[in-house]
């Protein structure tokens, strides 16, 4: 198991080098420092010395890959390459355009994200699976129709949709809770009402039909049939027997998500004014701050290669068969 | 000649795309077991009927990428001088909804503008209220009287007109394809019983009725009301089908060629090929999707200011970014396709045609082509229809973020973005959302049918009792 462990963490650091070679050839070689500096200083305000300024406060006056003028190992440290991409593995993330440490700016933003998307995947994982069963329950009948039916029309909505009607009806309309905001503390629980709840909606179209197809596939099984035949009731049938064995395909799309939570999501957290990670990135593509988009490039990442090795742990918990050797 | 033709980038790839795909139903037609998995669509109703409105949009779509520029009066020395501004045949068709704006907001068939303004009465006062608008209802005399009446008169005589249009096309169809066949009509219906002809025909009237609705009351109001700078939202929304389309299939025509060659060079060569290839897209798919695509268009847009010299005209570099969207959308999605085929590939490579194929020395080339590709075609097939509902969805999401098109390219994401603020205005703007929400449910939800219904169709592990004739 260990030794399985040490194999994939190991396997996934090319992957990650990968990643930092794709992102750096992506910010510093397709174009360079100087065209973007010129985009961002705007047409009006380009001389060659705001474009020196420019790449000095951001430390990108270095040469690319190889620096010939320095001396010893900073040949190969003095570079954008090193200092701004390699670095990166040592969560290392530099500062952004307003001056601020990445990496602070990350640790201080996870919460507010987690709050949120941590309560939407518990309740959305629990409330989809429900449906599915009870479709999978009533297969075959009109109540299984018209939940296909509405899954389909509901995964037809786009996300925006939820989101601005929702805080259109609720808050505006309603009153319930506040449009917008955050507050640390127990004092968030009405900020993070809302978009809890449309994001749970907003999954239940796509997500609880791809869990029917799950279970249909699972109930056409022989094992059901035996279990049947050993009389045992239909809902115990779903419950103790098919649930537990499709957790396997439920598995390998749920937990690889797990780490990517603390990523938050871009849409909600930006409606709602939540100060997480996800309105950070959509702040920092808007302001086309590189830095930042390069760390949460790299962050986002990482954690989808943590996911699937939890992917590959859980499939231990649940099937005794499979072994990681 | 008065007219000059425009090809944008976008426009070439839609009609290769559509040629492709004439080529390609011509050339199955010839093959009967290639078109039995068409022929199981075609007797699907949902399949038909979302076909049906499919084919609505793609229409629209289709008129919204003939570009030209107009030409313009001529000074004399005989040198044609055409329009800086490029159209397209729709714009031309619904010049009056492109020219008729309103000063601001106006109401779903408003006959007032949405603000109040100060007006200078006969007698010289000014007086605060709301104006009538420029073109909506501009032909009533007295509109608190005529406006209910005249809506609802419209409504009627729109409704009937459809109607009368859609049996009389309905008819002409039934007709037409019965004297090919040299049936009468009703031996023609009878010999269709698989077919759900009367859902067609009767979503065909249903739709003519829609249309002829909607253009009975565009000739003298704004069916869907006016956004802030009074242009018509009816317009807008049928504009932004095309960005749509394009963002739907140019994307899958991008991603496709990576998918199928990689997705099977690996499966089928495997050793170090399959390694790299698996490694690739390792890689890229890691990378979260939004995060991946918007670093991509950040450096496409500095690309774009960086090289102003490749763009004539603002048309040209708003067109030129949608197309790179769609190449980085297609890039950033191809490794889920690629993974299915490879590991369909790995299965077919050890079947026994395959073997048999390999020990009569036929070379690795044919063998792909002959016997492999064939054989995932439906996984493909699938996959990109079951992609074109999520890409349209996409694009929304992204112009929100701002990753997306050009702000001046019409698509339901900026439609979107522009009006984002108006719910939170009192009285409440709620007709652009409407409208943008709507027309992409409609389009999407066809979409998602369509696929479901292919899906059926296609898939070979799904048992079905197979009918030969």
């Amino acid at each position: 198991m260990i030794a399985y462990l040490i194999r994939r963490i190991l396997y996934a650091i090319p992957i990650l080098i990968g990643v930092n070679l794709l992102t750096f050839a992506l910010f510093f070689v397709v174009n360079t420092p100087d065209d973007m500096a010129r985009m961002q200083l705007g047409i009006k305000r380009v001389t060659p010395e705001a474009i020196e300024t420019w790449k000095k406060q951001r430390g990108y006056d270095k040469p690319l890959m190889f620096n010939a003028q320095a001396a010893g190992t900073d040949k190969l440290t003095d570079t954008i390459f090193f200092q701004k991409s390699a670095s990166m593995f040592v969560l290392d993330f530099g500062y952004s355009d307003d001056g601020r440490s990445i990496s602070r700016e990350i640790l201080t933003r996870m919460t507010p994200s987690l709050v949120i998307a941590l309560p939407n995947f518990v309740v959305g994982l629990l409330l989809y699976i429900t449906f599915a069963l009870l479709m999978t329950l009533f297969r075959g009948t009109l109540l299984d129709m018209a939940g296909v039916t509405l899954c389909v029309l509901l995964m037809s909505i786009s996300s925006l949709f939820y989101i601005i009607s929702g805080q259109f009806l609720v808050s505006k309309l309603w009153h319930w809770v506040p449009i917008s905001g955050y507050a640390g503390g127990i004092d968030s629980l009405r900020f993070i009402l809302l978009p809890v709840l449309i994001g749970v909606v907003s999954g239940i179209g796509s997500s609880s039909r791809w869990y029917r197809t799950i279970f249909l596939e699972e109930v056409g099984r022989d094992y059901v049939r035996t279990a049947r035949a050993k009389g045992l009731s239909e809902l115990r049938v779903l419950f103790r027997h098919v649930l537990k064995n499709a957790m396997i395909p439920i598995l390998t799309g749920v937990v690889a998500v797990i780490p990517l939570l603390f990523m938050g999501s871009l849409l909600t957290e930006s409606f709602f004014g939540i100060p997480g990670l996800g309105s950070y990135t959509i702040d920092a593509i808007q302001a086309q701050d590189f830095g930042v988009v390069r760390a949460m490039v790299f962050l986002g990442s990482a954690l989808y290669i943590v996911g699937l090795i939890l992917t590959d742990i859980s499939y231990t918990v649940v099937d005794p068969r499979v072994r990681l050797q | 000649m008065n007219f000059k033709l425009v090809i944008l980038w976008t426009d070439a790839m839609i009609f290769l795309l559509l040629a492709v795909g004439i080529a390609g139903a011509w050339w199955m037609k010839q093959k009967p077991h290639l078109m039995l998995p068409w022929q199981r669509l075609f007797k699907s109703r949902v399949g038909m009927v979302s076909l049906l409105v499919l084919s609505l949009f793609v229409s629209v779509g289709l008129l919204d990428s003939l570009h030209y520029r107009a030409a313009l009066p001529q000074n004399g020395n005989g040198k044609a001088v055409y329009a800086a501004e490029v159209l397209s045949v729709f714009d031309a068709l619904a010049s009056e909804l492109r020219s008729h704006t309103e000063k601001t907001y106006s109401a779903p068939l408003a006959v007032y503008l949405y603000a109040k303004e100060s007006m200078e009465t006969p007698d010289g006062k000014t007086l605060r209220d709301y104006p009538r608008l420029k073109y909506g209802g501009a032909h009533l005399a007295d509109p608190q009287q005529q406006h209910v009446s005249d809506v609802i008169k419209r409504i009627l005589s729109g409704l009937f007109a459809g109607w009368l249009g859609g049996v009389l096309l309905a008819l002409l169809i039934v007709t037409f394809a019965a004297s090919r066949r040299r049936m009468t009509a009703r031996v023609w219906v009878a010999a269709r019983s698989g077919t759900p002809l009367n859902a067609m025909l009767g979503s065909l009237i249903l739709i003519a009725m829609l249309i002829g609705l909607t253009v009975n009351l565009a000739g003298a109001y704004h069916v869907l009301g006016t956004d802030k700078v009074g242009q018509d939202v009816l317009y807008l929304s049928l504009k932004s089908i095309r960005t749509g389309l394009v963002i739907g299939t140019v994307t899958t025509l991008v991603m496709l060629p990576f998918a199928l060659f990689l997705g099977i060079a690996a499966g089928y060569l495997r050793g170090w090929v399959d390694d790299v290839i698996q490694y690739i897209y390792t890689v890229l798919s890691s990378i979260p999707g939004v995060l991946l695509i918007a670093a991509a268009v950040l450096m496409m847009q500095v690309t774009i200011e960086k090289h102003a010299e490749w763009f004539s005209s603002s048309v040209e570099r708003a067109d030129l970014r949608l197309l790179f969207l769609c190449l980085i959308l297609g890039v950033t999605s191809w490794t889920s396709l690629c993974r299915l085929l490879r590991g369909e590939t790995l299965k077919l490579r050890e079947l026994e045609y395959i073997q048999a194929a390999q020990a009569f020395g036929v070379s690795s080339l044919r063998i792909l082509t002959r016997h492999i590709v064939p054989n995932v075609m439906h996984i493909v097939l699938i996959a990109v229809v079951m992609d074109f509902s999520s890409l349209v969805l996409a694009e929304a999401v992204l112009s929100y973020v701002g990753v997306g098109v050009d702000p001046s390219t019409n698509s339901f994401g900026t439609l979107i973005n522009n009006a984002r603020l108006e719910m939170g205005r009192d009285p409440v703007v709620w007709w652009t959302l409407a409208a943008a929400f709507s027309f992409m449910l409609v389009l999407v939800l066809a979409a998602n049918l369509f696929a479901d219904a292919m899906r059926d169709a296609f898939d070979p592990r799904l048992n079905r009792t197979v009918d030969v004739k």
